[in-house]
C-alpha cells in the first residue's frame, strides 16, 4: 500500500474517532448535573442495546487500532526516511505555520493511547454490581458507574491525569482535525485556512468540555 | 566588511561518517550572496592547499534548483521564498555563527561535504511525468483552448525547480510536496489526460520506493520552497489518487 492510500486510512479512521470523542463528550455532559441519576440512567439506556452495544465496541476498537497500526507505521517511515538528522533544526513558519501539535502527532498520539488503556480498564472494566456498586433503575438492579466516577475524581491525583490526559487529546486535534481533510484530498485553497481555525476551535471545545468534568466533579460533589 | 564563524559538514564521500569543520572567515562584503561567501573561502582553503568545500550550483539566479544548503536549520536559510544562490551575506551581522548542512534525507545520500545525490527527482518524474502528444504537423495556437485560471494553476505548481528544500525541511523527509506538484502541474492540462490516472499511481510508487517519509501535513515544505508552492497541490494530488482509485484505473 502506498503512503497516500494509507493517509486516507488514517485520515477515516481518525475522523471517525472524532465522530465518537464527540458522541461521548454529548453523553458524558450529563455528569454536570449536581445528582447521580441523568449519567447513570444513559449509561444504564446504552447497555440496555445489549448485543448492538458490543457490536459498537468491537468496532470502536478496530477503528483505533486501524489508526494506531498505520499511524505509528507511518511514523516508522519516516523515521527511517531520514537516518541521520540534523545539528540545527528550525521551522521557517509561513503561510500554514507548523506547531508542536502537528510535530508530536505520534508523542500525543501514543500519551493518547496510553490513557484509553487506562481509562477503559478504569470505568468499563471497573468495580461493578458485584462489588457493591448498586443503583436502581426502571426497578431494576443497575451499576452504579456515577459512585465509581466520583470517588475517583476525589483523588486529585486522577483530577491532574485526565486534565493532562484531554489537553494531549486538544494537541492532537488541533492539526489532526484539518489534516484529515487535507490527507483525503478534500480542501481547496480557500478551505484551508477555515479548516484550520474550525479544528482548532473544536479541540479546544472538547478539550475544555472533556476536562472540566473532573475538575467539576472534585469541587462540587 | 564582515567576518563569520562558519561550522560547516564535511564528508569525503558517501561511505565517510563526516564531520563539522569550523572556519573563520573574514572579507565578507554584504552584497555577496551566500554562495559567493563560499567561494570566498575555498578560494583561502586551495590557497592553504586544502580540500575546497564541495557545493552545488549551476545558474546562481534562482532558476536551476542544484543550489540547497540547510542554513542555521532552514533549508535555504531563513528569507522567504529565496534559494541559497540568492541569498544575501546582508542577512548576517558580523561575528555571526553559521552552521551549514547538506539536505539530509535516506532518498538524498551525501556525496561529498554538501553535495547530495537528487536523482531520486528524476526517477520521480521519470515513472509518470509525461504527456502523451499526437505526431504529425504542427498543431494550430489556439486549437486547443486552455482558461486562464486552468492555465495559471499549471503554472504555478511548474515554477518548482526541483530543488529538493520541501524533502530537506520536512520533518517527516517526505517528498510529498515536490510529486504533488508535478502531478498537479499536469493533472489540470488536457494534454495530461491520457495518464492521467496512472501518472499519479506511478508517481507515488516511485516516491516510495525511493525512501521518503510519510506525510503528516505539517507545511514545513510550503516555508522552505523558495517557489511558495502551495501545500494544495498535495491535496491535488490525493484528490487524483482517490479519482483514480474510484475510476478503477490500471496502475
Ligand atoms: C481519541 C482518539 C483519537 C482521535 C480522535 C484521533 C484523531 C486523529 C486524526 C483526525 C488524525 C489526522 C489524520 C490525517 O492527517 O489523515 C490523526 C493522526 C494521527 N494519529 Fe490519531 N487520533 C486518536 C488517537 C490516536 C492514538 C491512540 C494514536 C496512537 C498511537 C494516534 C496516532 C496518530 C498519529 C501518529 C497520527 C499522525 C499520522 C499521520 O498523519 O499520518 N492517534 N489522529
Ligand atoms: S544555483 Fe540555480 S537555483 Fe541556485
Amino acid at each position: 500500500m502506498t503512503t497516500v492510500a494509507k493517509k486516507f486510512i488514517m485520515a477515516l479512521s481518525g475522523l471517525a474517532l472524532v465522530g465518537f470523542v464527540i458522541t461521548h463528550l454529548l453523553g458524558n455532559l450529563t455528569l454536570y448535573s449536581h445528582t447521580d441519576e441523568p449519567f447513570n440512567a444513559y449509561a444504564f439506556k446504552l447497555h440496555s442495546f445489549g448485543s448492538l452495544l458490543l457490536v459498537a465496541e468491537v468496532g470502536l476498537v478496530a477503528i483505533f487500532l486501524t489508526h494506531i497500526v498505520y499511524g505509528l507505521t507511518a511514523k516508522k517511515t519516516s523515521l527511517s526516511a531520514r537516518p541521520k538528522g540534523y545539528r540545527v533544526w528550525r521551522s521557517k513558519g509561513g503561510e500554514t505555520p507548523s506547531n508542536i501539535s502537528s510535530r508530536n502527532m505520534a508523542i500525543s498520539g501514543s500519551i493518547l493511547l496510553a490513557f484509553v488503556l487506562l481509562h477503559v480498564w478504569q470505568f468499563r472494566f471497573g468495580p461493578a454490581i458485584e462489588a457493591g456498586y448498586v443503583t436502581t433503575m426502571h426497578g431494576e438492579q443497575a451499576r452504579d458507574l456515577h459512585r465509581l466516577i466520583v470517588e475517583t475524581f476525589k483523588n486529585p491525583a486522577w483530577v491532574a491525569v485526565y486534565v493532562a490526559a484531554m489537553l494531549f487529546l486538544g494537541l492532537h486535534l488541533r492539526h489532526g482535525f484539518w489534516s484529515a481533510f487535507q490527507s483525503a484530498g478534500l480542501t481547496r485553497h480557500n478551505t484551508t485556512v477555515k479548516l484550520r481555525i474550525f479544528g482548532g476551535l473544536l479541540a479546544a471545545a472538547l478539550t475544555v468540555g472533556f476536562l472540566f468534568i473532573p475538575v467539576y466533579i472534585y469541587f462540587a460533589f | 566588511m564582515m567576518t563569520l564563524n562558519l561550522e560547516i559538514w564535511r564528508q569525503k564521500n558517501s561511505q565517510d561518517s563526516g564531520r563539522f569543520a569550523t572556519y573563520q572567515l573574514s572579507g565578507i562584503t554584504p552584497d555577496m550572496s551566500f554562495l559567493e561567501m563560499l567561494d570566498l573561502l575555498n578560494e583561502q582553503l586551495i590557497k592553504k592547499g586544502e580540500a575546497p568545500v564541495e557545493f552545488d550550483s549551476d545558474c546562481r539566479e534562482g532558476i536551476c534548483g542544484s543550489c540547497g544548503l540547510v542554513i542555521n536549520g532552514q533549508a535555504h536559510g531563513k528569507e522567504m521564498a529565496t534559494t541559497t544562490c540568492e541569498l544575501y551575506m546582508r542577512h548576517f551581522q558580523d561575528g555571526d555563527t553559521i552552521v551549514i548542512e547538506p539536505w539530509r534525507a535516506k532518498a538524498f545520500p551525501v556525496l561529498r561535504d554538501l553535495c547530495v545525490d537528487r536523482t531520486a527527482f528524476d526517477r520521480i518524474i521519470a515513472a509518470g511525468g509525461y504527456t502523451s502528444a499526437k505526431s504529425g504537423p504542427h498543431p494550430d495556437g489556439n486549437a486547443i483552448l486552455i482558461s486562464k485560471p486552468v492555465a495559471d494553476s499549471a503554472m504555478e505548481s511548474a515554477t518548482c525547480i526541483g530543488c529538493g528544500a520541501c524533502v530537506a525541511a520536512c520533518p517527516n523527509a517526505s517528498a510529498s510536496l515536490f510529486t504533488a506538484a508535478k502531478i498537479s502541474q499536469l493533472a489540470v492540462l488536457p494534454q495530461g489526460q491520457v495518464e492521467r490516472g496512472r501518472r499519479v499511481f506511478r508517481m507515488v510508487r516511485q516516491m516510495d520506493a525511493e525512501g521518503f517519509g510519510n506525510c503528516t501535513n505539517i507545511g514545513e515544505c510550503r516555508a522552505a520552497c523558495p517557489k511558495e508552492i502551495s501545500i494544495d497541490n498535495i491535496a491535488t494530488m490525493k484528490r487524483e489518487y482517490a479519482a483514480a482509485l474510484l475510476r478503477g484505473d490500471e496502475s
